[in-house]
């Protein structure tokens, strides 16, 4: 795994978590434009992080680390637990992303809505729900970043 | 927490409070990154954990307000984790103790019969 691109996505997460948590505030305090912002903001975050981790599986795939597809380990008395680590890889930041891809149309939805001044402090529970959701996701990668990156899949 | 709450039940965190999480979790990030550098045996793992344990709860606890709710909410929190910890607890007591029993050898030469299958 590449370890460095790893820790910067984990850092880009916790920025869209930060602007997140903003966006939440923006909208108890009624501030319309600050909560758009910070949506758009919380978005720009996420759609980064996809960029590096589609760049990541680029990576994987180039080097013969897909499991299935022509899978290929280096230390060939390995590959078969090699193939096994691979899997659960993918089977993981991809279940991740996808959650990441549903939070990205769920924020469009409340950018759509935002604009059109639905959020006040008398109504925001859209807004703290799919908060809730978007930190919850990040939590998943705080625990995945160091199980995938930091042990056991060193090379 | 807030002064400028404006008559909502739900207290507003300030914004100083929530940078002062966002920067922890970036400094624990890059911690845990340098210290995965450092061979500490099984002891990387653990510390990688402590700190991942330790990032989420800042992200539950203020990000996600944890702090700011209701006993109720709070019990509902613990109750989750309860749960989890069922699963993690039934799930890791099996892996570790299935050997105990099959006296199987170890896993890097294990072969498993659905790839013994494919070789013939």
């Amino acid at each position: 795994m590449n370890v460095p691109l790893g820790a910067t996505n984990t850092a880009v997460l916790i920025c869209s978590s930060l602007t997140m948590a903003m966006a939440v505030r923006s909208a108890q305090l009624s501030q319309r434009k600050a909560l758009v912002r910070f949506l758009l903001l919380t978005m720009f975050f996420g759609a980064i992080f996809l960029g590096v981790k589609a760049y990541e599986y680029h990576e994987k795939w180039v080097e013969h680390l897909v499991p299935g597809f022509g899978f290929q380990y280096e230390e060939t008395q390995f590959e078969r637990n090699a193939q096994i680590l691979f899997f659960l890889y993918f089977a993981m930041t991809g279940m991740h992303a996808i959650h990441m891809i549903v939070g990205f149309g769920l924020l469009t939805y409340l950018v759509v809505k935002a604009r059109k001044n639905a959020f006040t402090e008398h109504y925001f529970a859209p807004v703290e729900m799919i908060g809730l959701y978007w930190h919850f996701v990040d939590i998943v990668w705080i625990f995945l970043f160091p199980m995938l990156y930091l042990i056991g899949g060193r090379r | 927490m807030s002064s400028t709450a404006t008559g909502h039940h739900t207290p507003i965190p300030n914004v100083a409070t929530l940078v002062k999480v966002f920067l922890s979790l970036i400094v624990l990030t890059f911690v845990t990154t340098l210290i995965s550098y450092v061979d500490l045996g099984e002891l990387n793992i653990v510390v990688a954990l402590i700190i991942a344990v330790f990032k989420a709860s800042l992200v539950a606890w203020i990000f996600m307000g944890v702090r700011y709710t209701t006993s109720l909410t709070k019990l509902f929190v613990v109750a989750g984790l309860v749960w989890l910890s069922i699963l993690v607890i039934l799930t890791y007591s099996d892996y570790t103790s299935r050997n105990w029993i099959y006296q199987a050898r170890p896993w890097s030469q294990t072969k498993a019969p659905f790839f013994e299958d494919k070789a013939k």
